[in-house]
């Protein structure tokens, strides 16, 4: 029961909304504009550090929490932010390092769980 | 044979195209036609480990079939012609390199079907064979992985994309029978007007089908209406009604005698294929199970087989290169 009363309604439905128009504008780049899949991904994460190297981003982050860190964008902003960081502490190398570095997590753990997928699960065709 | 106009091929002996056989995957089974195909498959690998695996298997049993449907022994069969979507061609050379017939690599991408038929008949009106073997095949699949995106990478096809057909068509042609005889082909040129999008092939096709067309009809002088049906291979919606509008233009009206093999192959409203069937087996499987049979079933006695291909490959589009389209036809008659 305390459980249940902890969870933030509210912040979840941010969180809900907020991914879910990150999301609205990839499938209305791929319904409406000749951009492949590959290229709206890359426009995503661009947009993504331009927006967290700006400074931008951070205040969606601190408004929808996951709704803005899980989607691609958030990806672009993590990269800029740990670039900018590790610059502060480290220098100039600081700029090629501290993007990968902060988020290593995720990409070590996109490859891990992308193999360990790959090895109960048989490619399949599509539905439409 | 003697050539007439600018493209056309005319046939003093018509050859007979005298047995076909097709098999198709689970989508193409839950279409409209499948009663008509020979083999339905329930899984798109059919117990092999690639696709590229199932689409060779899938030849070569539709090859099997066709050839135990003709009572024609295998050692009787002179050439074979034969091609698909995949680099070199190898789901034919794959999947036929047990047949022991002397083989023709044909790429026309998804006119391929047709080019080999046009090959055949010149062959066997030339006396140079007796019977010929032509064979094709497509898998949605492969295609996919080839062409655009693997289907691990589980994106969206745009509204505008086909549906690469799984399966195989092939035909037996011999220079004597009792029909349906292809009594003239017109082999196409290369039209390309610039489109780029290889999400949508119908549009970048449809010029070199009318091309195709038009040239043929005036080649013999003959009005569409000459035809029961003007069958084109897979343009889909979208390519189909470009080809209907822009004949319009030019004065020719195919609107009540004019189908395309991707729209008929798969129901539009039950199975969400976007913007129709494609691939090599589109019109390849078409052919051989369906109008096949309306032509020896005599509900149709003249027909206009028009297949068309986009030839494109996946390092021409990334580089931004056009798509150049082309399409052949045959005309067969009982």
């Amino acid at each position: 029961m305390e459980f249940i009363q902890s969870i933030d309604w509210m912040g979840i439905l941010k969180c809900f909304i907020v991914g879910g128009i990150i999301c609205v504008i990839g499938q209305i780049l791929i319904d409406k504009t000749k951009l492949t899949p590959a290229r709206i991904l890359v426009v995503f994460v661009t947009t993504g550090a331009i927006l967290g190297g700006l400074g931008i981003y951070k205040y969606l982050i601190d408004f929808a929490g996951a709704g803005a860190t899980v989607p691609l964008l958030g990806f672009g902003a993590n990269l800029a932010k740990g670039a900018i960081q590790e610059v502060q502490t480290s220098g100039l190398l600081g700029a090629f390092v501290g993007g990968v570095k902060a988020s290593a997590g995720g990409i070590a753990a996109a490859v891990f769980f992308g193999y360990l997928a790959s090895l109960i699960a048989k490619p399949k065709i599509k539905k439409q | 044979m003697k050539r007439i106009g600018k493209q056309t091929i005319s046939f003093d002996s018509p050859p007979t195209i005298l047995e076909t056989a097709s098999i198709v995957g689970p989508k193409e089974a839950q279409g409209p036609l499948a009663k008509y195909f020979d083999q339905c498959l329930e899984d798109e690998f059919w117990g092999e480990k690639t696709w590229e695996k199932a689409e060779s298997k899938i030849i070569k049993e539709t090859v099997n079939t066709v050839i135990s449907k003709s009572g024609i022994a295998a050692s009787d069969i002179d050439y074979c012609f034969a091609g698909d979507l995949l680099n070199q061609c190898i789901s034919s050379s794959f999947g036929l390199r047990e047949l022991n017939i002397p083989f023709f690599g044909v790429f026309g991408a998804c006119s391929t079907f047709v080019e080999s038929l046009c090959l055949a008949s010149v062959f066997l009106d030339g006396k140079a064979a007796s019977n010929v073997l032509c064979a094709t095949s497509s898998h949605f699949c492969s295609a996919e992985k080839q062409f655009r995106f693997p289907l691990e990478l589980g994106n969206q096809r745009p509204p505008t994309s086909q549906w690469t057909v799984t399966g195989s068509g092939a035909a037996i042609v011999s220079a004597s029978g009792k029909g349906p005889y292809i009594t003239a082909i017109t082999p196409g040129k290369i039209v390309d007007m610039g489109i780029k999008d290889a999400n949508n092939m119908g549009a970048a096709m449809a010029p070199a089908a009318l091309d195709t067309l038009i040239t043929h009809l005036q080649d013999l002088d003959r009005k569409p209406s000459y035809y029961d049906m003007i069958i084109s291979g897979d343009l889909g919606y979208i390519g189909k009604e470009i080809v209907t509008e822009l004949a319009e233009t030019k004065g020719y009206n195919i609107k009540n005698n004019y189908e395309d093999c991707g729209v008929i192959i798969f129901d539009k409203e039950k199975q969400d294929t976007h913007s129709g069937g494609s691939g090599c087996a589109c019109i390849g499987t078409t052919f051989s199970g369906y109008f096949f049979k309306q032509l020896r079933n005599r509900k149709l006695n003249r027909i206009l087989l028009i297949a068309t291909g986009a030839l494109t490959n996946a390092t021409t589009s990334q580089q931004g290169e056009s798509i150049p389209g082309i399409a052949h036809a045959i005309a067969i008659e009982n």
